[in-house]
């Protein structure tokens, strides 16, 4: 008897849990089915769900007005990088902070994470204004740093957490080993914190891969994302919606497929020391 | 060593993007920062054979209007010059200008014929008398409405019929059973949305938003007259939620056969007759906008798209060349040689109403006599201080009359009353005009 009634209530949570997935992941499923509907279509009341005439021909009309892949590349640059430099900065200074905390080390973290409140458009200008005088507006390299130091909280705070779950007395048995202390993070810290590190790249550059302000404020060609990809399809007048969504296909399926190839390490590494 | 080849191939990305910044083309270049409509990505189209005639090439950058504004006017206040060309309204010219952020467009070659753009953009987009910004299109509003409908109700659509008639109609049009509004109109938030809308509205009633001293006067009679006639014909009348309906949500409606008649932009002439997207292009009519009956002035408002060069540019002469294209007569011909005389941009050269070929467009006169029946310099029955017909031409006009609206779209929604949202909206501007000196 108390099996079957565990059965039926695991029947019951696993459909409240896909329910819940669902309701979701329908914004990013209704935007899929949108891009292959005609503009017609897109806008008819009531909404048509699956029975209409697909076409590709938003996608053509996307790829024939826009150079998609110079926008997909700069985003894996500027995702990529950014994250990149991010865990390279963040490890020692997480290590730091969990394996020699001084008086400080709370504080200090607080004082990063307090960075993240500050509203983004507060310091425009000022960084407008230091990209024009280096000369690096519209460029790469300087997304890179920038979305770099915006997430760098982020990222210590992350590989914080991880770290202070590693016990001290492995390292401290390398270090009797010899192990200098470059060795002791590349080799010793670094991969028993794997799981932890590949969770915090991945949530880092999905966090790139979707910011929209300073991509958007600090590009025009050269350096533009696929943020100003989707952004340049928005239209207050005039109905563009099966092509929009087109281009937001376009511009999430990357992410998308990474994130599904990755999803058992991501929660891997998100439930990461969750039980004790 | 996976750490180590992680490390290299950071250090490898670091150098890639260094170096890509390098790796652009020499030849001349001009970026045009612009928005999304249907005109300008046309243009973007016969980018080749503009680069063909004169070997300059172009890079478009397209934002959403919102965020272009921001994105241009960040990059011209600092002298970024991201853009040698960028594409702004008729609310931004004279200010622009005014402020010296543009270059003046006092040198066009004779060929380009500026006597041959319509008076009412050419004055909009110039302060004191120089012109900053070229035309591109233009549009003022007007009525769009189904003749089946009309006719089924036996009625007849003046040519330019009062507010008083609009409603009468919108009422023997509406069928409920049949999901059709009788009117749709613009209640969505935003000064260019719903606020632009209402404004016309008010001054078609004989309501201004400011005195000659720059005090609101949100309080009047005729505020309140026009606020109350819009919320009670669009309740008998119009769509369900019209709240948050705006341009695009009343083309779809419209598109749908679910409206009546509309008011709004001439340019969404060409959409709704387009039988491709418009399920009721064989029967849709146009009026001049409404008036209230004993008023002298009509409830349209006059808008442009152009092109501007930004101060500060190092490709200013190239710019020139370009903007003397974009919104050449040659331009116009070479669109409607290849897509049709109803594809042309509509609205700013007088040339085009003359042309034999375009007069037979069927919106075609009723667009040029919009235009012309909006007056920016007279935009009021009472004097104002201001040029501009749905906004006035000021920079806190954007921001305050944003928060107005705000107010007016809660009343619509019916979460506050009239007066209450007249009130607040009367709160609002005279903080804001006081706090900016006025």
């Amino acid at each position: 008897m108390a099996r079957a009634v565990t059965s039926q209530r695991k029947a019951i949570n696993t459909a409240i849990a896909w329910t819940i997935g669902f309701l979701i992941f329908f914004p990013i499923l209704w935007t899929i089915l949108t891009s292959f509907k005609t503009e017609g279509t897109a806008i008819a009341d009531p909404p048509v769900f699956l029975f209409f005439d697909w076409t590709l021909e938003n996608y053509a009309v996307v790829q024939e007005r826009s150079n998609y892949m110079r926008f997909l590349w700069n985003s894996v640059i500027i995702a990529g990088g950014s994250t990149l430099l991010g865990v390279i900065v963040a490890v020692p200074a997480a290590w730091a902070m969990a394996f020699v905390p001084s008086r400080r080390t709370k504080d200090i973290l607080l004082w990063m994470l307090s960075t993240k409140m500050l509203p983004a458009v507060g310091v425009l200008y000022p960084i407008y204004l230091i990209c024009i005088e280096l000369g690096v507006l519209d460029n790469r390299a300087a997304l890179v740093i920038i979305l770099m130091l915006i997430n760098l909280p982020i990222i210590v705070w992350m590989l914080y957490t991880y770290f202070r779950e590693i016990p001290g007395e492995i390292l401290e048995a390398a270090r009797m080993d010899g192990a200098s202390l470059r060795n002791e993070i590349l080799y010793v810290l670094t991969p028993m914190a794997i799981p932890g590190i590949a969770s915090t790249v991945l949530l880092n550059f999905i966090l790139a891969w979707n910011e929209a302000f300073w991509t958007l404020n600090l590009t025009a060609v050269d350096a533009a994302p696929l943020t100003a990809f989707i952004a340049s399809y928005s239209s207050p007048e005039g109905l563009f919606f099966a092509k929009l969504s087109a281009a937001s296909t376009m511009a999430i399926a990357p992410i998308l497929i990474l994130g599904w190839f990755s999803q058992k390490q991501l929660v891997r590494g998100l439930t990461f020391g969750a039980v004790k | 060593m996976p750490i180590k080849n992680a490390l290299r191939a950071a250090t490898a990305l670091g150098l890639l993007t260094a170096t890509g910044a390098f790796a652009e083309s020499h030849s001349p270049t001009i970026t045009i920062a612009t928005v999304n409509n249907g005109d300008m990505i046309r243009m973007q189209g016969y980018t080749d054979t503009f680069t063909e005639q004169t070997g300059i090439n172009v890079e478009w950058v397209t934002l959403e209007e919102n965020v272009l504004r921001q994105r241009v006017t960040t990059d011209i206040t600092t002298k970024g010059g991201q853009f040698d060309i960028t594409t702004i309204g008729m609310y931004e010219a004279p200010i622009w200008g005014a402020n010296g952020w543009l270059v003046p467009l006092d040198d066009l070659s004779a060929e380009y014929d500026v006597d041959d753009i319509l008076p009412a953009m050419r004055s909009g987009l110039s302060h004191d008398g120089t012109l900053y910004a070229a035309p591109f299109y233009g549009e003022s509003s007007m009525i769009m409405y189904r003749t089946d409908l009309m006719e089924a109700a036996g009625l007849e659509m003046p040519d330019a019929p009062t507010w008083e008639f609009i409603r009468e109609a919108a009422a023997a049009m509406t069928d409920r059973d049949a999901d059709i509004n009788g009117i749709c109109l613009r209640g969505k938030a935003g000064w260019g949305e719903g606020g632009a809308f209402i404004n016309t509205m008010a001054n078609s009633f004989g309501a201004r938003p400011v005195n000659e001293n720059w005090e609101p006067q949100l309080d009047s009679e005729a505020w309140a007259e026009t606020l109350t006639f819009f919320t009670e014909m669009m309740a008998e009348s119009g769509p369900t939620g019209y709240a948050t309906n705006g341009f695009n949500e009343n083309l779809s409606l419209f598109q749908q056969g679910k409206c009546g008649m509309w008011i709004d932009a001439t340019v969404a002439a060409s959409f709704v007759t387009n039988p491709n997207d418009s399920e009721v292009a064989d029967s849709v009519g146009f009026a001049l906008a409404p008036n209230k009956d004993g008023v002298d002035k009509k409830a349209n408002w006059l808008w442009a798209w152009a092109l501007a060069i930004p101060a500060g540019t190092a490709q200013e002469d190239a710019a020139k060349q370009f903007i003397e294209w974009a919104t050449s007569k040659d331009y116009i011909e070479l669109v409607a040689e290849n897509e049709g005389w109803a594809n042309v941009p509509p609205g700013a050269r007088t040339s085009l109403y003359e042309t034999a070929e375009y007069q037979e467009v069927p919106f075609a006169q009723k667009t040029l006599d919009s235009i012309n029946a909006a007056d920016p310099n007279n935009p009021t029955v009472e004097p104002v201080p201001y040029t501009g017909i749905q906004f006035a031409a000021i920079p806190e006009w954007a921001g305050m009359w944003g928060q107005v609206s705000q107010e007016f779209s809660a009343a619509y929604a019916g979460q506050q009353s009239i007066e209450e949202a007249l009130e607040k909206g009367q709160a609002i501007m005279t903080e804001e005009l006081e706090a900016a000196g006025y």
